[in-house]
């Protein structure tokens, strides 16, 4: 929302145009399925019968022209971050990402001696929610996915997100 | 039935007499104390003849090179190759070894007798800086074409930044 960034004076009808909007993005956090390790195993269980998240209107894309919420789940080579780094940049505004697991966070169990991995994906891209664990259970990633929900209520359409 | 197949009665040394003979001073050392597997020590540039002997002769038929992998003991000493081949037909075992200098790492490429060395050599080659003297493809396999070093070896320092991105982070 860029063009209209601050461009009119809150009033019933922006106040009633953010609600809808909000309402209709945060019931459908279309995901990039970014499965780069162990952690995607944690991502397709979330997104499998039992825990399904398409009761909450979440549902996996794996082009990133159609999805709206990236979540790199797993670990982030440096050989894989310019791909990451290209991805989001193919991704349409508004987008989210969800940095899932210790090694998209901060690079988990190969902080150190790790030559070959990125130490947080939040170097190359912005990041709205970080789930800890190794790998986070399917449960804590529907929070983060609620947590982004609550982010994307709470936002205005004629400010810019800022990154 | 293949199981039910009776295991030959060569063994690691008799396979060890046989190649001396076969190529002398060419077959190094045998090591039977300190492996796994008693472990025949050759030379680097010989490595392709001798393993296609031991592929092709009726006694051996080492049809299968299981794994082939560099090393890297220490930083003041050599490199090396490792190979273990198997026989699926007579079901024994043995491993050849190849030690290469740090500064100019050259073996015998064997891709051409066994197509699973391909990927294997380039793998050794990517990580360690092994070159390898016929193979039909050398080039990285896991990092990127323009990475800078063979990170598995021991005196390997990692450098600051790779395409603007830091390696390690700073405390
Ligand atoms: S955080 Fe743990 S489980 Fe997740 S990708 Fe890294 S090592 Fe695997």
């Amino acid at each position: 929302m860029g063009a209209l960034n601050h461009k009119f004076n809150e009033n019933i009808l922006i106040t009633s145009l953010d609600k809808l909007l909000n309402w209709s993005r945060s019931g459908s956090e279309w995901y990039f399925q970014f499965g780069l390790a162990c952690c995607a195993i944690e991502m397709m269980s979330a997104a499998a019968a039992r825990h399904d998240l398409e009761r909450f209107g979440a549902m996996p894309r794996s082009s990133p022209r159609q999805a709206d919420v990236m979540i790199v789940a797993g670990t982030v080579t440096l050989k894989m971050a310019t791909r990451v780094k290209r991805l989001y940049e193919q991704m349409a505004e508004p987008k989210y990402v969800i940095s899932m697991g210790s090694c998209s966070n901060s690079g988990g169990p190969y902080w150190q001696h790790g030559y070959h991995v990125l130490k947080g994906v939040d170097q190359i891209i912005p990041v709205d929610i970080y789930i800890p664990g190794c790998p986070p259970r399917p449960e804590a990633l529907i929070e983060g996915l609620m947590h982004l929900q609550k982010k994307m209520r709470e936002e205005h359409v004629l400010e810019k997100k800022e990154d | 039935m293949f199981w039910k197949r009776k295991k030959t009665d060569v063994t690691e040394q008799e396979i060890y007499a046989d190649l001396s003979k076969k190529f002398g001073d060419k077959i190094l050392e045998f090591m039977e104390e300190g492996t796994h597997n008693p472990t025949v020590i050759v030379e680097a540039d010989q490595i392709g003849k001798i393993v296609s002997y031991l592929k092709d002769d009726e006694r051996f038929q080492f049809d299968s090179l299981m794994n082939l992998a560099g090393h890297d003991p220490g930083a003041e000493s050599e490199l090396s190759v490792i190979y273990h081949l198997y026989s699926t037909e007579l079901k024994h075992y043995i491993t050849l070894k190849v030690f290469t200098s740090r500064e100019e790492a050259v073996v015998a490429s064997v891709a051409n007798i066994y197509q699973t060395a391909n990927w294997h050599e380039r793998e050794a080659f990517d990580l360690y800086g092994i070159k390898f003297d016929g193979h039909p493809d050398l080039k990285r396999i896991l990092l990127e074409d323009d990475w800078e070093g063979f990170p598995l070896r021991k005196d390997y320092v990692p450098a600051e930044f790779y395409r603007g991105m830091r390696i390690e982070k700073v405390k």
